[in-house]
Formats: C-alpha cells, sequence, structure tokens
C-alpha cells in the first residue's frame, strides 16, 4: 500500500442511467458535505454515464465542489465490467481517501467489484456515516443480522475507504442555483468484448416502475389482505396519500403483486417518512427492509403481531373495514 | 454444466433475540441453518445439473459445525460438499472470505478433476448482509458476474439471468464460466427425502485448511486480509412507543390515527 496521506479527497459516485441521476446520490453529497469541511478538503461527484454533465452540474448545485465525468455510450446502462473499470482507472488515478457509493443494487454490484480490484476495504448498506476523532478515519455504521445488531466498521489502514450507502436514508440537500464548479471529462472508454454481459432485454411487468427506495409514503400489504383483488383497499388509500404501493413476500408468493413491489429483506429496503403495514405480521426479513422508515403505522388483527413493536401508530381490527376508513379520514382532512 | 454452490451456514435471525437488560444479541440455544438465499442457489444450481448433466459441488467456510448445514445441501441435490476451516482464516472480512473461497474453489476443482462453469451464491447472508462477497469471488477469478438473479436458465452455452429491476427485470446473458448470486426463484427450494437425508449424513465431508490450498497467501487470509475493522457493535434501542388503538369503531380509530399523525405534523 502506498503512502496513505497521499489519498485526499471525499468522492461520492452519482449513479445514473440513462442521462438521469438516482436521488441517492445527491442524498450522499448531503451527508459527505459536513464531512468534507470538517476535514478541510473538496467534495467530488464521480459521474459515470451517458450524456451526463447536467448531471455533474446538477451534483455541484446540490453541494460538490467539483465532479469528475466518464461520458461514452457503452455506459448508457450499467455494466458490472464497464463501471469497475471506469471507477477503478478515476481511484488509481487521482487518489481519493473516502469514496461513497448509493447502496442500490448496481452500487451494491460494483462496490466490491471495485474495492477487490484495490484490495480495499468496503463496509456495505450504511445509515450512518462519521469521522471517528480519535484517528480520522470514516466511521461506517450498518445494521447486521436482519437489523438486530448494529456494527460501526473502519478501514484503519488502506485508501480509499469505502462504503455502500442505503438509499433514503439521508436527504438530498438544498439545490443551489448558480452554484459553480469545476467539472473535469476523463476520457475513459471500454472496448465491447470487455464487456462480458449483455443486457438481452428488459421486460417491464408494470406499468411504471416502483420505485420504493425513493417514495416519501409507501402503503404496504400483508398475507393479511387476503387476495390481490382486495389490494384494491389499499391502492384506493395510496392514490388519496400519493403513496407507492409495497407488499411484504408472502404476497408476492401468494401471486397477488409482482415481486417489484416487495419490502424487505428479499425485496427493497426502504425509508420513506411513512409507513403503513396493513396486514403484515412483522417478520423479521420483512422488518430489515423498513427499519429506515421515519414513522409506522401498522393496521393488524391480531394484536400480538410483532408488527405492533416497531409501529407508531397501530389499529388492532379489520382491515377491510380500516383502510377504507383511513382513506375517508385523509380525504376528509383535505376538503 | 459443472456448478459450485457457496454456502453459509447462519444463524437463523428469526429466533434472534435482544437481551433485554443487556442489549447483546442472544445467540445461545439459537438454532443454525443454510443461509436462506443460499439455498435459492442450490436449488436453481441442481435444476440445471439436472437438466444439462454435470456436477454439483457445495463448498463453506466455517467451524466444523457447518458440516450439517453441508450435508442438508448434499440431501436435496448435491453431488459432494467441502468445509473449508482453519484458525488463520478466523476474522476474515469479506475481502479476505472471498479470497479464501476463490482459492478454496480452485483446489476443489483440481481434486474433482472438473472446471466449475457456474459459481451460485446467494445475494447475501442473512447475518452479515453485505451481499459483498460473491462479486468479490467473481472478481478474485477474474469472471463476469451477475447480481440479484431471480432465474437462471442456459441458452447455447452461455446463461440468460432475470435480474432484479425496479418495473420488472432485466434479462442479461453471459458466456461461462461466470458467477451469479440469487435472491429469490419462482419455484421453492425442494425438501429431503427420508432417503437423501440418510445418505447425506453417511457422506464424508473432507476439510480443506491451507494445506490443501497450496496456492493460497496466508497474509491475504484472516484479520491480516481483512483491511476493515468492526470498532462496536451495539443493539439499536428503540425510542419510539407507539400507540395502539383497540377494540374501537374503524371510522374512529382511522380519525384518531390521521389526528394523531396531525398533531405531530407528519403529514
Amino acid at each position: 500500500m502506498s503512502n496513505l496521506n497521499d489519498y485526499k479527497n471525499i468522492w461520492v459516485f452519482i449513479e445514473t442511467e440513462c442521462g438521469k441521476a438516482k436521488n441517492v446520490g445527491y442524498e450522499l453529497l448531503n451527508v459527505a458535505k459536513p464531512l468534507a469541511d470538517q476535514k478541510g478538503c473538496p467534495l467530488v461527484a464521480v459521474v459515470i454515464g451517458k450524456d451526463i454533465e447536467g448531471v455533474a452540474k446538477d451534483a455541484i448545485c446540490y453541494g460538490a465542489d467539483s465532479a469528475i465525468i466518464v461520458d461514452g455510450p457503452e455506459y448508457e446502462y450499467y455494466t458490472t465490467d464497464a463501471f469497475t473499470k471506469a471507477m477503478v482507472t478515476l481511484v488509481e488515478k487521482y487518489k481519493p481517501e473516502t469514496l461513497m457509493i448509493g447502496a442500490t443494487n448496481n452500487g451494491r454490484d460494483m462496490g466490491p467489484r471495485v474495492s477487490c480490484r484495490l484490495q480495499t476495504g468496503l463496509t456495505a448498506d450504511c445509515t450512518g456515516i462519521d469521522i471517528d476523532e480519535e484517528t480520522g478515519n470514516i466511521a461506517w455504521t450498518r445494521p447486521t443480522f436482519g437489523g438486530n445488531l448494529m456494527a460501526t466498521i473502519m478501514c484503519p489502514e488502506h485508501r480509499p475507504q469505502m462504503g455502500t450507502v442505503r438509499p433514503g436514508v439521508f436527504k438530498k440537500g438544498a439545490y443551489e442555483e448558480g452554484r459553480t464548479g469545476e467539472i473535469i471529462k476523463e476520457d475513459i472508454h471500454v472496448a465491447p468484448e470487455e464487456i462480458r454481459t449483455t443486457l438481452v432485454e428488459r421486460v417491464s411487468e408494470i406499468a411504471e416502475a416502483v420505485n420504493l427506495e425513493e417514495a416519501e409514503i409507501i402503503v404496504s400489504g400483508g398475507r393479511g389482505v387476503g387476495s390481490a383483488e382486495n389490494f384494491g383497499l389499499l391502492e384506493d388509500l395510496a392514490a388519496e396519500l400519493g403513496a407507492t404501493l409495497g407488499c411484504s413476500r408472502a404476497v408476492v408468493d401468494a401471486g397477488w403483486m409482482p415481486h417489484a413491489h416487495q419490502v424487505g429483506q428479499s425485496g427493497k429496503t426502504v425509508a420513506p417518512k411513512l409507513y403503513f403495514a396493513i396486514g403484515i405480521s412483522g417478520a423479521i426479513q420483512h422488518l430489515a427492509g423498513i427499519s429506515g422508515s421515519d414513522t409506522v403505522i401498522a393496521v393488524n388483527k391480531d394484536e400480538d403481531a410483532p408488527i405492533f413493536d416497531v409501529a407508531d401508530y397501530g389499529i388492532v381490527g379489520n382491515l377491510n373495514e380500516v383502510v377504507p376508513a383511513l382513506t375517508a379520514a385523509f380525504k376528509a382532512r383535505k376538503a | 454444466m459443472n456448478i459450485c454452490v457457496c454456502m453459509k451456514q447462519v444463524p437463523d435471525t428469526n429466533e434472534i433475540k435482544v437481551d433485554p437488560e443487556t442489549h447483546t444479541l442472544v445467540r445461545k440455544g439459537v438454532p443454525s441453518i443454510v443461509n436462506p438465499f443460499d439455498t435459492y442457489a442450490q436449488e436453481v444450481g441442481v435444476r440445471l445439473k439436472e437438466q444439462l448433466g454435470g456436477k454439483l459441488i457445495v463448498i463453506s467456510m466455517g467451524p466444523e459445525q457447518a458440516k450439517e448445514a453441508i450435508k442438508s445441501c448434499l440431501a436435496v441435490g448435491a453431488d459432494n460438499g467441502y468445509l473449508i476451516s482453519s484458525r488463520n482464516f478466523g476474522g476474515s472480512d469479506t475481502l479476505a472470505t472471498s479470497y479464501i473461497l476463490s482459492e478454496a474453489i480452485k483446489a476443489v476443482e483440481e481434486k474433482e478433476g472438473l472446471k466449475f462453469d457456474l459459481i451460485l451464491c446467494g445475494k447475501q447472508a442473512t447475518d452479515g448482509d453485505t451481499a459483498q462477497v460473491g462479486p468479490e469471488i467473481a472478481e478474485h477469478l477474474d469472471l463476469p458476474q451477475i447480481t440479484y438473479a431471480l432465474d437462471i436458465v442456459e441458452k447455447d452455452g452461455e446463461i440468460q439471468v432475470k435480474r432484479e429491476y425496479d418495473a420488472g427485470y432485466d434479462m442479461i446473458s453471459t458466456r461461462l464460466p461466470a458467477v451469479v448470486t440469487v435472491v429469490k426463484l419462482p419455484y421453492e427450494p425442494r425438501y429431503p427425502t427420508i432417503k437423501s437425508k440418510m445418505a447425506a449424513k453417511k457422506k464424508e465431508i473432507p476439510v480443506l485448511t491451507e494445506e490443501d490450498i497450496p496456492s493460497i497467501k496466508l497474509e491475504l487470509c484472516g484479520l491480516n486480509g481483512s483491511p476493515t475493522r468492526v470498532k462496536k457493535t451495539y443493539t439499536p434501542v428503540r425510542e419510539k412507543s407507539g400507540v395502539k388503538l383497540a377494540g374501537m369503531e374503524a371510522a374512529d380509530a382511522a380519525n384518531e390515527v390521521v389526528k394523531l399523525l396531525e398533531e405531530a405534523k407528519l403529514l
């Protein structure tokens, strides 16, 4: 390992697809900003994609001091090989001290590939990031054991210190129109034969992409909803609230909802302001996926359902009556 | 198609409790299981093997006790199993673990006299929840990877993998050999029969230490090979105490919750 002091600056990877950024990159800029200030170092946004100069400018308006962009047709859609090569090339050239990546599927695909090639440490799916007072290292905090245990992890003798960070846990900062910073274009190209995977087709099972990770309100149903048809009650409530529909694993297994809606350990990890758990008993695998929610509202007929242990507001009752009543109550409030 | 399944024995997180006094995890008496995501990797592997022929080998790094988990994989279709175990491997983070496994995979290929076409892992272990070991094995072996798989089919000597995507799935193809991590399948893993359980029980599980993996560099194993350090662990404290409304008319309960949300400025 070369001298640790050669490594400077905090980098945030801004994930894009077809030239559009995912929110988590901007969220990370907001959490990294005070850390960069504390260290007295610049905060650099790294954007890899196709037609992304606008994203780089946005990243600066969201708090980055400068941006490094790698633009090319091979980055329009994510591939492990192309993105890993681009990121590793950048790290080797610029030597950042810290690299943060959003813990999306693609971020968690690329992160370990990059850290392994660089032979450095990577902490997965963090929900807290601080600077260790004693050493100045980044202290990455993350849930393990399905959220039953929190661990704080450091990478003392290798650089960059890398972490993937859970989407939705941190909020985006204010967009400062007119904020400027240097945008460096790096020409890194990956030959087609170096990319060993091919996107054959993208199949949408639902009309619109379900963006559970970035949803502010989620209305989620479990086995207790009883049937696919009965999800209509939840759809009404979701429509009233402008919420995204979620569900537990049992619902996907029963074929009532597509997998894209699934919340929990084998589905999406979410962090909404309001999470409605309707007819969800609260298996630990489900709870692991909702621990980042600000407020949980549970409806269940079983008074002893574990979901009530994590709910801020719980209603014990028949969801066929309670859910329409909630829809009506929210509607009345607006009127 | 020769397949290697990398499996981890994990505590059954359904059974884990937090001691209310000490705020530490109570692990005593908690049963060990095959990591649930690895049971999917194993099942899709067995189906591919049944369809295409070849061997399915399961490997696991862990203590002696993990032989039990290997045996439960043998009972549902794995041909052979190897335990990777040594004091020198203890304390490994994901980088060191994936290094040891990747070296063990090469050693197992030697022992079995075959080359693996496909290396399967669960998307993550339910104790560590990192989802890093699969991609890191792929990196150590310089193989293509597809993560978050929902199904795998073989087509003209390549594989096509349904990969989880926000609105459905991406169909991604890759040549072999490759590493795939599995999140879920359209079917449930099979159950063992009494006969298959008995046969698995009798089977010898070879233990591979560094002595059996000639190419392994010990400085890359265990704590020495681990860039990350756990500074501290703690159990999350729930600060909020919830309001539970029971025995109320649906409309009253709904109105009350909306009122409470409003008072708490959550709307």
